[in-house]
């Protein structure tokens, strides 16, 4: 089953919890491969609007999306770039 | 000294702190990069710059110390104030600036 789910479709997944009012996730992937460092983790720019972040900080709100995705942070993405945006904003 | 003690260290010695992969001249990830380049287009003329591809101890120490997975990391009088998106998001608003500004008093 998990063959045939790409990263991508994870994180679309996990970030499901958080009910985004609006989600774009951009596999930037293939202008990273083979740079120094890169262990072959995908490359990703997320943009992620939703309700739970209203009245956090950044850094809060970045937590929050790296928690839901601890497990891919370690093994299945090697940078993501995060905008997180609350719904009141 | 454990790498906790020793970061809790780096970051209260120094005013401003970027731990980073590679040095602000050659950095080796662009997200490390971007993070120097927005230091110096802040004015910031000096700072403690720390490679962490140069000790594995600090590279998973500091995903620790702020439980925050990713690096660079920037510290400002000893608060962290978040990795390279962050920075940029506050440099675009002045924020950020405002900040270093305030740390060179």
């Amino acid at each position: 089953m998990m063959s045939t789910q790409t990263t991508a479709d994870v994180i679309r997944a996990k970030l499901a919890e958080l009910t985004p009012l609006e989600l774009e996730l951009q596999d930037d992937s293939a202008s990273h491969a083979g740079h120094r460092g890169n262990t072959g983790g995908g490359h990703f720019n997320l943009t992620i609007r939703s309700a739970k972040f209203d009245g956090l900080s950044q850094v809060q709100r970045h937590r929050l999306v790296y928690e839901l995705l601890s497990d891919e942070m370690r093994t299945s993405i090697h940078a993501l770039s995060i905008r997180a945006i609350a719904a009141n904003e | 000294m454990d790498t906790q003690a020793l970061i809790q260290q780096q970051i209260s010695d120094n005013a401003v702190v970027l731990y980073m992969k590679g040095s602000p001249k050659f950095p080796q990830c662009g997200f490390s990069g971007l993070a120097a380049q927005i230091l110096a287009a802040s004015g910031v003329k000096e700072y403690l710059a720390v490679d962490v591809l140069a000790d594995p101890a600090i590279r998973d120490g500091i995903k620790v110390f702020s439980n925050w997975p990713t690096i660079p990391q920037l510290y400002i009088h000893g608060n962290f104030i978040g990795g390279a998106d962050i920075m940029r998001a506050m440099y675009e608003q002045g924020e950020l600036q405002k900040l270093l500004s305030e740390s060179a008093e």
